[in-house]
């Protein structure tokens, strides 16, 4: 961490995007987490994956729950809507912002505390129902706000810096996601922003539950030998099944790459995910297969990353419930206050 | 790329832009944050230290730090360095205790100096106090050669050059003045152990156009009626006049002629406004006295009636490239004009001239007819005579002249101790941390957005009716600090170690001006067009580490690095560390053993 803010000179080559920002407008106050932390590197992967969709930054709400990772919002996009919720009831408080206003571009930041722990159930929920989020769990196996204690997401076997072994199972968030639901299943790895930042992208322009797990090592207490969470082992044990590109506007070229190793997937917002396999017999269409290559790596102590999932057409809260597509606060009082005689007519109904 | 060797003298101090720019190599951002201390006595003598006048450089120097300061690469305005250094000048009070004591013994060896200007006067600080009897030389009274004879006063007061020329006669020299040398070989003759020549460019280039014998009364040559009026011969000139030639003299010219009663002064210039010699900042001073400037415009006759001036007929021309891609001047076909005037003054280049150098005196001249001088050590052919300054290499500037001085004071101790005067000593350079805490540091990180601050100057009017009242009033304490809080402190290095880094991006992260890489190596070419923000300056070294632990690399981007330290305050390994470099130019006398 530092004291202080970020300067204000930048390169005097700095691009501009399409609406005349550069990537520094969408920073946000300078971070106060430990130096090296992971969550920095997720926040910077943020800001250039809003900065090169050209995302309108008053049209995104970003929410949080407690703990280091729920601290991060601070931190970037400094000009979007914001909120700190409770701890673990950043996807209620999410939920209902979205039913509310369906205009808005949803960002959801929790940890493996905020997800795993006290707010499982919550996250579990806003899987199976579909909301039309981005959800990232920062993911670094640690309590790092109370010195370091193993999290949810610890792997059995794995040593605390004092080299405590972990007894308890460890809970696997993306495996988790792909069983609820989620329509667009990815994990990443904070040290890797070629593969995070397009797929925050991506996920970005998914319209429906996008969950990414993003491996976030803790240099204070989880970034030691024993650790499975650490910057050696991530990298070490990091078993990429393909990178991505996004792209807008026109389906991508694939000609430069050799047969087989390359697939467009359209989403259903029109813009194309170019994904440049590595395990070439994975297929991001097939859930449950998904969900057996995840385990068997697992088990042979690998850590997949890449799109894992991903339903080109995903239908989300908002298409199950048949809301209205306006924003409630965009409604006259005519629509939201119907008045006696609508109230009478649907009491009578239900009759 | 193979990694960068930053034990390398050379590569951090090129980074250090405005020092490295700096002929003698003054250690800028060190003296800047001593103003910001308001430590301004010791801002003042790492100055003397190095460019030996502090007070007069501060109000003259060509400021070639200026253009190369990186604050004018991130935002507007190079940082005000010159006129910082004259605020050490300005408020350092009575420093004559630290300076050099005369020598308490002579060792035996006599200099001769030739011309009293800056370059001798360098010679003659550095070597004076080792023992050395300095003897100047010079045809003019007193001393200062063309700091006291072509600067005018409201751009630099006497008692400036008084003060700074009077710490080194101080230092036991003798000064001759009144004597001017006009041969060579008698003075080799005297016995002397070496002979230095500053004797200047002191010949002004005069333009033997129709009617320049007739109308000669009213043409003058202008660094010579400069120094007249310089000396108080002239106190006068016409009321309409006008300056031909477009460089820091012509401006001189000009503004002097305001100020001794013309009243519509014109500079006319050969060229365009952009290509004129002038520093920006003096064509903008002249302008701002009301003076036009008129481009592309040849004199070609003097005009006359009466034996009197009446004025210069012009033709107008412009700019062509010829079949070889040369700049010629060629005319428009436009209708002369003929611009009416009392007064012309040339400024159109000085020259060097030896007429008192024998061509026998066993010096070799090169086909220009001038003496050749070896870069580096200022020595001539002859071994015992050296020069520097303008009688080295033709018109150049004060720093210049300083910087050529160092170098033969070093070269005339090492002939006098016997010693190789090839073989040069090398830099005195440290290079230490300085990290106070997890986020402090000993200098000031904290990068301002204030823009330039301008110098306060005196009302035109009381500018203009006395030639003595000086123009520029200078920064007082509050726009000093303001002005010096902007340096980005370039010496303060980003120092990487590969070996601690674990690739975790947050000075990635962090840095405002995105010059900081992990990539694949790559040849420079290639690397410098794929980094973050690709690296277009190639004057600007890339910093590259060696392997990391993902086979990939470190490469950094010195160009518009902020010097801000953020790096090194999100290293959770101290993998970067920011270390202050102090590079000093070495001088006769010093080891670079002595001093760690």
């Amino acid at each position: 961490m530092t004291y202080l803010p970020k300067p204000k000179l930048h390169h005097p080559g700095l691009q501009h995007n399409a609406l005349g920002f550069t990537r520094r407008d969408y920073e946000g106050a300078i971070s106060t987490l430990c130096a090296g932390c992971g969550h920095d590197s997720i926040s910077a992967a943020i800001v250039r994956a809003c900065f090169e969709l050209d995302l309108p930054p008053h049209r995104i709400a970003k929410l949080s729950g407690i703990g280091c990772s729920s601290k991060t919002p601070t931190y970037f996009l400094g000009a979007s809507h914001g909120f700190n919720s409770v701890h673990g009831r950043m996807p209620s408080v999410l939920t209902g912002a979205n039913l509310a206003n369906r205009d808005l571009i949803y960002l959801g930041v929790s940890g493996d505390g905020d997800s795993a722990s006290i707010g499982i159930g919550q996250f579990a929920h806003a899987m199976r129902r579909g909301v039309n989020m981005v959800y990232i769990v920062e993911n670094n196996g640690v309590y790092g706000l109370t010195k370091g204690q193993f999290s949810a997401t610890s792997d059995k076997g794995a040593t605390s810096k004092r080299g405590v072994v972990n007894s308890d199972e460890a809970i696997d968030m993306v495996g988790m996601a792909l069983q609820l639901g989620a329509t667009f299943v990815a994990r990443s790895f904070s040290g890797d922003k070629g593969q995070l930042v397009p797929l925050i992208e991506a996920a970005l322009r998914h319209e429906g539950a996008a969950f990414i797990d993003c491996i976030s090592p803790c240099v204070a207490f989880n970034n030691h030998e024993g650790s499975t969470k650490s910057y050696d082992f991530v990298r070490e044990h990091n078993e990429a099944v393909n990178y991505l590109d996004l792209i807008e506007g026109r389906p991508p070229i694939t000609v430069d790459y050799a047969p087989g190793t390359v697939e467009v997937v359209q989403q259903h917002d029109g813009t194309w995910l170019r994904l440049r396999k590595l395990a070439d017999d994975y297929d991001v269409h097939d859930r449950v297969a998904a969900m057996d290559h995840l385990q068997r790596r697992h088990a042979e102590g690998e850590i997949v990353t890449g799109l894992l999932y991903v339903d080109p057409d995903p239908r989300d809260l908002h298409h199950h419930m048949n809301t209205i597509a306006t924003p409630l606060n965009a409604l006259d009082d005519a629509a939201l206050i119907p008045g006696a005689a609508a109230l009478e007519k649907l009491n009578a109904g239900l009759r | 790329m193979q990694p960068t060797d930053i034990r390398d003298p050379e590569y951090f101090h090129k980074v250090v832009d405005c020092q490295w720019a700096c002929p003698a190599h003054t250690p800028v951002p060190e003296y800047i944050r001593l103003i910001a201390a308001r430590r301004y006595a010791d801002a003042y003598m790492v100055n003397w230290q190095s460019n030996v006048f502090p007070g007069i450089l501060g109000r003259t120097c060509d400021r070639p730090c200026e253009p190369a300061c990186r604050r004018g690469r991130v935002e507007d305005a190079p940082v005000a360095i010159c006129r910082l250094k004259r605020v050490a000048a300005d408020y350092k009070g009575d420093i004559r205790a630290r300076l050099p004591l005369p020598a308490a013994q002579h060792n035996g060896k006599t200099i001769a100096l030739v011309g009293a200007g800056p370059a001798s006067l360098t010679v003659a600080r550095d070597l004076a106090p080792l023992g050395y009897r300095c003897v100047v030389f010079d045809g003019d009274s007193r001393g200062g050669g063309m700091i006291r004879s072509q600067i005018p006063h409201f751009r630099l007061p006497e008692s400036v050059i008084d003060e700074e020329v009077g710490y080194i006669v101080d230092l036991g020299i003798e000064m001759r003045l009144g004597q001017r040398i006009d041969s060579l070989k008698s003075l080799l003759a005297d016995g002397f152990d070496a002979v230095f020549i500053g004797s200047g460019a002191p010949r002004g280039r005069d333009l033997p156009l129709p009617g320049r014998q007739e109308a000669g009364e009213n043409i003058h040559i202008g660094i010579d009626w400069l120094s007249s009026v310089s000396f108080g011969h002239i106190e006068k000139i016409g009321k309409r006049v006008i300056v031909l030639g477009g460089g820091n003299t012509a401006m001189d010219c000009c503004r002097s002629a305001r100020r001794l009663g013309g009243e519509d002064v014109k500079v006319i210039v050969r060229s365009g406004f952009e290509e004129m010699k002038a520093s920006p900042w003096e064509k903008e001073d002249a302008l701002g006295e009301d003076i036009p400037i008129l481009n592309w415009m040849v004199p070609k006759e003097f005009t006359h009636a009466d034996g009197r001036l009446t004025g210069v007929v012009f033709e107008t021309v412009q700019a062509e490239r010829d079949a070889n891609g040369r700049r010629r001047l060629v005319p428009t076909g436009e209708p002369d004009q003929h611009i009416l005037c009392d007064d012309v003054l040339v400024a159109v280049g000085q020259e060097n001239a030896f007429p008192w150098i024998e061509r026998d005196a066993g010096l070799e001249f090169d086909r220009w007819d001038m003496p050749v001088v070896d870069q580096v050590t200022m020595g001539s052919t002859h071994p015992n005579v050296f020069f520097g300054g303008d009688a080295a290499f033709g018109p150049k500037n004060i720093i210049w002249a300083v910087a050529h001085g160092h170098q033969a004071a070093i070269s005339i101790d090492k002939l006098c101790r016997g010693e190789d005067v090839r073989d040069r000593p090398p830099p005195m350079v440290t290079l230490a941390s300085q990290k106070m805490g997890i986020h402090e540091w000993s200098y000031d990180n904290d990068i301002t957005l204030d823009r330039r601050v301008a110098v306060p100057h005196t009302a035109k009017a009381l500018a203009l009716a006395d030639i003595t009242v000086e123009v520029e009033l200078g920064y007082d304490d509050r726009l000093a600090f303001k002005e010096a809080e902007r340096c980005l402190n370039c010496d303060v290095q980003t120092v990487f170690t590969d070996k601690l880094c674990i690739e975790c991006d947050a000075c990635v992260d962090i840095c405002p001006v995105d010059c900081i890489n992990f990539t694949a190596n790559g040849d420079e070419a290639e690397l410098r067009g794929r980094l973050m923000a690709p690296a277009a300056n190639p004057t600007q070294a890339l910093y590259v580490s060696g392997a990391l632990k993902t086979a990939r690399v470190m490469v950094k981007d010195e160009d518009v690095c902020l010097h801000c330290g953020l790096c090194a305050e999100r290293c959770p390994t101290g993998a970067w560390d920011m270390q202050r470099f102090l590079y000093d130019m070495a001088q006769p006398g010093q080891h670079a053993c002595h001093k760690r």
